[in-house]
């Protein structure tokens, strides 16, 4: 009955239910099997075995725009991007980033070395080396100033999926959510509210390796909440999980100036892109400690405990407003694209 | 903004919620068998599925949307004059929702894409200001709404606009539209909720006539979720003492006369006659339509509107498939029709309750339906 669609749209690269299907119907016959976590898991990046360890890969192309935005850049986006996929994967010491950019004829060349300079300290912050890159220049127009693709590879002894609650397990998110995609939303239709609106954008592989610390394998699953936001990740976690997931939404930690920007553009925060946060997944034994080495942390300290996993209603995600309970719908369309 | 926050968490108070949920409850019980009450408004249903109140309802009771979307109530052969007009070579201006809303063939945004001069507006001030930028170019205002619009479109009317500038109104008025649910013999309807701000124009006291002839209690509520509780509670006290009354629930906004002048104004501009509804019937005093002395100002006097180039009534495939009419009667849910969420989503739409922010396919599409979700979540008992 669906039309089977011939040309890709904006919604394709949105983090929503077009893009999945898009991946999955286009780029699955691309997986094969590996031993670990390869393409056809769809996770945040794959985890190949080598001995007794994982390496993980994964990998992320930057569109962002504007390229300088309140809060951040491109550059520090395409740092945070790709540390925090390693992070999700339980992979929290990165070995080595790569950088691959792509430039317009007529780039500035003093915008280049702000967005290395971002880039640098980004990567100073994750503890994370630039080992090899690439450098490519196209014609006026056949880029939009600069795209950077970074690849980030990293060994553990324990990969967390995004697969992995059960019924029972408690959700955490990391701090506010909504600040990145309201900035940027902000910022590109001038709406005047960017004075108090900056995005998150930061590497956050420091904070969940304090998260794994604490919780070690009662941490479960773990997501970060970008394109699609909180909404699509929990989609995908209870998905995966085969668990239906309740948020209480008056636990979500929503900053005031990200509510009223909500609701003058009558756009969910649940449905914003973040760029430095993680949902995890947690044995409820375990929710107690993990929330307060969480809340320890810089990147941490407004942690809050926002949803459960139920037996109930596999695959889907509900939402308690308090005054009664709806369904979430998965995010499908394009809020807005080129949000990273 | 402090301060209006203040006032909505007043309004949302969980609290509250569960106190006004029990009432109901009780009031159920009393009446010992199940009850279907009706609202006619896209932003009382927004309220319901943004906060999910359906899930704090008793079982017994079924809180149904009626014909409450004026974009949805629009009916084709209305559009195709608005398309055709585009057409003609005039700026077309209307609200964003009417932009996709199928004529029998064509949407004003298929006419935008041929290179037809279709423009949004916020309000008909800004159609206004084109035609006085433009005075050697004609300037059509489609004005869609219920009478609250209508008001704002009846002012302008009196505000004496430029030459270039009229009017193609496409108004509807809500009490038709509650009578024809009422007098329905498919419907059980055993009390309604009328939308608060159309009744702080035409007052409380315009539904008194129709509770005595329907013998059916009214309620009229505002939009904070606790407004909507709150008007339920006393509906089903209504319904449970068999009082067939009307009931004022949003006394800060509504008063039994309404706001005269508002009223004065709307008739003076536009009288109620009997249209068709889309997907419906004809509804008698369904249409405000333009009185004849302000012809000069009515688009269909105006001009000769030939919608013959852009219509055609043979429905295609889909639309077949489209039962917004018995969704919009009360006598079907947007999970009866089988195009809802695969073939007919908001990109793009098949029925015009799948257009409009206001129509019940868009919100329970962007709110997840209603299922029934009372028991998820609590501890078995």
């Amino acid at each position: 009955m669906e039309k089977v669609v011939q040309k890709i749209g904006l919604k394709h690269g949105s983090g929503g239910r077009a893009m999945r299907q898009l991946i999955e119907e286009v780029f699955l016959e691309l997986a094969s099997p590996v031993d670990g976590i390869g393409l056809a898991a769809l996770d945040d990046g794959a985890a190949l075995r080598i001995g007794d360890q994982w390496l993980v890969v994964t990998t992320d192309s930057h569109v962002v725009h504007p390229i300088f935005f309140p809060g951040g850049d491109i550059g520090r986006i395409s740092v945070s991007g790709t540390v925090n996929d390693l992070a999700m994967m339980g992979a929290t010491e990165p070995m080595g980033l790569t950088c691959a950019v792509i430039l317009e004829d007529g780039f500035r060349r003093a915008d280049l070395e702000r967005i290395r300079d971002s880039m640098k300290a980004a990567a100073l912050e994750a503890g994370a080396p630039f080992v090899t890159g690439d450098t490519k220049v196209v014609g006026r127009g056949e880029v939009d100033g600069i795209f950077i693709n970074t690849t980030g590879v990293a060994l553990t002894r324990r990969v967390v999926t995004d697969a992995g609650l059960r019924p029972g397990d408690l959700l955490i998110v990391t701090g506010h959510i909504g600040d990145h995609g309201m900035a940027i939303m902000s910022k590109r239709h001038d709406l005047g509210l960017q004075g108090d609106l900056r995005s998150d954008v930061a590497p956050i592989n420091g904070l969940i390796r304090a998260a794994l610390a604490a919780g070690g394998e009662d941490v479960v699953a773990m997501k970060d909440p970008t394109r699609g936001g909180v909404a699509g990740s929990l989609h995908e976690m209870a998905a995966k999980g085969k668990v239906g997931v309740l948020i209480d939404e008056q636990a979500v930690p929503v900053r005031d100036q990200v509510r009223a920007a909500s609701d003058m553009l009558g756009i969910d925060p649940l449905l914003v892109a973040n760029e430095g946060k993680a949902v995890i997944g947690v044995r409820a034994a375990s929710a107690g400690k993990v929330l307060a080495a969480l809340r320890a942390h810089p990147l941490g300290r407004d942690a809050a405990i926002f949803a459960r996993a139920l037996a109930e209603r596999p695959g889907s995600v509900i939402l308690d407003t308090g005054l009664g309970k709806r369904l979430l719908a998965e995010p499908e369309g394009e809020l807005l694209p080129r949000i990273c | 903004m402090a301060k209006d926050l203040t006032q909505e968490l007043k309004f949302r108070d969980p609290a509250k919620a569960r106190a006004l949920a029990e009432a109901m409850q009780r009031n159920l019980d009393a009446i010992g068998r199940e009850v279907s009450v009706m609202h006619v408004c896209g932003s009382h249903e927004q309220a319901i599925a943004r906060f999910g109140l359906r899930a704090v309802l008793p079982k017994q009771l079924k809180l149904i949307m009626g014909p409450g979307c004026p974009v949805c109530v629009t009916d084709g052969p209305e559009v195709d004059e608005a398309v055709a007009l585009a057409g003609q070579g005039v700026h077309l201006c209307t609200y964003g929702d009417m932009l996709r809303l199928p004529g029998t063939s064509r949407s004003l945004a298929d006419a935008q894409a041929d290179g037809g001069k279709v423009h949004v507006v916020y309000s008909i001030d800004q159609a206004v200001e084109l035609a006085r930028q433009h005075p050697a170019e004609e300037v059509v205002f489609f004005a869609s709404g219920f009478e609250t619009t209508a008001v704002a479109t009846a002012a302008a009317a009196l505000a004496q606009p430029p030459k270039n500038f009229s009017i193609l109104s496409v108004h509807k008025y809500v009490p038709a539209a509650m009578d024809l649910v009422a007098e329905s013999k498919q419907t059980k309807i055993e009390g309604f909720i009328a939308a608060g701000h159309a009744a702080i124009i035409t007052g409380w006291g315009i539904f008194e006539p129709f509770a005595k002839k329907t013998n059916t209690p009214v309620v009229v509520a505002g939009f904070e979720p606790l407004d909507v509780l709150a008007a339920i509670v006393k509906l089903t006290d209504l319904i449970r003492e068999r009082k067939a009354e009307v009931f004022n629930a949003y006394p800060r906004c509504v008063t039994k006369e309404g706001s005269q002048p508002a009223q004065k104004v709307l008739w003076r501009v536009f009288e109620a006659r009997t249209g068709k509804w889309r997907g419906i019937a004809d509804v008698p005093r369904g249409n405000l339509d333009l009185r004849p002395e302000f012809a000069a100002l009515d688009a269909r006097q105006r001009f000769r509107i030939d919608t013959a180039p852009v219509r055609d009534e043979a429905a295609s495939g889909l639309e077949r498939d489209c039962i917004c009419g018995t969704i919009m009667m009360g006598l079907a849910s947007p999970h009866d029709c089988t195009i809802f969420g695969k073939a007919c989503v908001p990109e793009s739409p098949v029925g015009a309750c799948m257009v409009s922010s206001e129509g019940t396919c868009r919100i329970w599409h962007t709110y997840g339906g209603a299922p029934d979700l009372r028991g998820v979540g609590l501890p078995a008992t």
